[in-house]
């Protein structure tokens, strides 16, 4: 292999170094035995052992953690099942229909779902209005994945499973589900990080009641940048990279057949 | 249609009598081997196999048997538990006949299931697929446009042009006796020649060939005297030789190009009237394989029994 050069081999390393250290920098300071976050003191976990005796912080944990784990299984199931329509018939307007809460502003997405909520529905504010936002928001990413695997596949597959006597129903559940179960994962994951981390749409419909972990974060950062905002931080970091590596682990296992 | 992917505008589909038109895929007795073989990605071999087994609802413990069974019959059963990934093309293809033989179907529909091997993998399978049915006593359906392959496989063969049958016969009758110009074209190599009939006489057609003469052919027993036609004739029937050919039909020529292809060498000779007519030569001289160069001249012919007259 010839080597690459030097100047290659920095660039690379610049763009990495201004990707990671930030990230760096926050779980650094989150350990770090001072309330400034400017010099390194010494090694403590007293920031980590505050969070958890924070009510508020908890239950704005437990919030996004519910909120996420809902509105990823339902945008999930609905998100499948759009990706299936969008690549069985095709409408024109679906795809487009399907897709475009995905370019839409979040600005805008939030402000209308804020006023449909309201005027529409005459909902209360609160945990189901975020909810059903990030239901909304999450379904097209979840359609996209499963349509992009849907389209690189065989069409014959599952006309060879009509074929060999599986009714329609037979042939989702033992061939069309297993083959899009890497994607159908990977969408779902991707809604789980989307609904946690999202900011401005939780914020238009959460209401007064409710907070979330970004909402919460804000509300802190509002007065100043503490360590126990790095802590969080820190942890949120380590869930996605959970999530991540559990994604890919799945879609590795799954992918084993893949075409 | 016949597989149930596409429905018929209107007429029946019959097997045994029944008309399975209204029948949907999953419920017809009939398998498909696909083109693309379409073999479960996320089954193994053997799974793959049995999947029509269990959706028949057939037990377990029968239908491990029956695979079993059936991938000793192609040779696979070493393979069983590999995914179809990890197995070439020409295996992949086994499993899709074990698969679509495993439930006995009454009819196997095979789509150009030998279009993706090679030359010789294809010459194999094509040994395989006649042993197969005759062990398993089904009737197979072979879609090709691999117009050998037809008549080195079938006992039948229907030569549809734009969804319409123009021939149904045997492979020796659609080769030596097409109804039509398009039959007869398409089926192997075939000189046309241009003809009307000018009497009926002796069991045997006189044609009169424009440029050409009168020419000696056999009676198909439907043609009269002023029908307008076109004389079939299979270029191994033409023989070619530097001159005195002792046969019934012959005319001279000028060679204009050969094509060597190792067993044969098939002549492009142009008559004297324009008309380029192809003659197969067989190489069975040892050495040196050519005999004619282009540009020679060379004479043509062949026996009055030789070729079939198409009347248009």
């Amino acid at each position: 292999m010839r080597r690459l050069p030097l100047s290659l081999v920095l660039a690379a390393l610049a763009t990495y170094a201004f990707l990671y250290v930030p990230l760096a920098v926050v779980v650094a300071y989150s350990f770090n035995d001072s309330r400034l976050n400017a010099e390194w003191v010494g090694f403590t976990l007293d920031w980590y052992r505050l969070l958890f005796q924070d009510e508020e912080m908890l239950l704005a944990a437990r919030n996004s953690l519910l909120i996420a784990l809902v509105s990823s299984l339902a945008a999930t199931v609905l998100g499948t099942l759009a990706g299936l329509a969008m690549h069985r018939w095709r409408f024109p307007w679906l795809p487009f229909l399907v897709i475009t809460p995905v370019a839409m502003p979040e600005i805008l997405l939030g402000v209308s779902l804020l006023v449909f909520f309201i005027q529409v529905l005459h909902l209360t504010l609160g945990l189901l209005s975020v909810v059903l936002a990030h239901i909304t928001f999450s379904i097209g990413f979840v359609a996209i994945v499963v349509r992009a695997r849907l389209a690189g596949m065989d069409e014959s597959l599952f006309e060879a499973a009509r074929d060999l006597g599986a009714t329609p129903w037979q042939t989702f559940r033992l061939v069309t589900l297993p083959l899009i179960l890497p994607a159908v994962v990977a969408g779902g994951v991707m809604a789980f990080t989307l609904s946690i981390d999202d900011f401005v749409i939780t914020f238009f419909t959460a209401g007064v009641g409710v907070s979330t972990l970004p909402l919460q974060i804000y509300s802190m950062i509002k007065i100043a940048v503490t360590p126990e905002v790095n802590a969080v931080s820190t942890l949120l970091m380590l869930l996605t990279l959970v999530m991540v590596l559990l994604a890919a682990r799945l879609d590795k296992s799954f992918m084993r057949g893949g075409t | 249609m016949i597989a149930g992917f596409d429905l018929p505008d209107a007429g029946r589909i019959l097997l045994d009598g029944q008309d399975l038109a209204d029948t949907p895929a999953e419920r017809r007795p009939i398998h498909t081997v696909f083109q693309s073989y379409a073999l479960f990605p996320h089954l193994t071999v053997a799974e793959n196999v049995a999947f029509p087994l269990r959706m028949a609802g057939r037990p377990a413990a029968e239908a491990r048997a029956r695979t079993a069974e059936t991938l000793d019959l192609v040779h696979l059963r070493d393979l069983a538990g590999h995914y179809p990934h990890e197995i070439s093309g020409g295996q992949k293809q086994r499993v899709a006949l074990a698969r679509g033989l495993v439930n006995r179907p009454r009819l196997l529909l095979l789509d150009e299931p030998l279009g993706a091997l090679d030359l010789k993998l294809r010459e194999a399978m094509q040994v395989e697929l006649i042993r197969l049915q005759r062990e398993v006593g089904i009737t197979f359906v072979f879609v090709t446009h691999a117009q050998p392959e037809a008549l080195a496989l079938s006992h039948r063969i229907a030569v549809m042009r734009d969804g319409v049958v123009e021939q149904l016969d045997e492979p020796s009758r659609i080769y030596g006796f097409p109804k039509n110009r398009f039959v007869a074209d398409f089926i192997g190599n075939c000189n046309l020649i241009e003809a009307a009939v000018a009497a009926v006489a002796d069991g045997g057609l006189r044609l009169a060939a424009a440029g050409l003469g009168e020419i000696l052919a056999p009676a198909d027993g439907q043609s009269g005297v002023g029908d307008q036609g076109v004389l079939a004739l299979r270029p191994e029937q033409v023989r070619i030789a530097a001159g005195g050919l002792a046969l019934a039909n012959r005319f001279p020529g000028t060679v204009r190009d050969f094509l060597y292809v190792g067993d044969v060498t098939t002549y492009k000779v142009e008559l004297d009237n324009g008309r380029l007519i192809e003659a197969l030569l067989p190489n069975q001289a040892p050495g040196r394989a050519r005999f004619f160069e282009i540009g020679d001249r060379v004479e043509v012919g062949w026996p009055k029994e030789a070729g079939h007259y198409v009347r248009d």
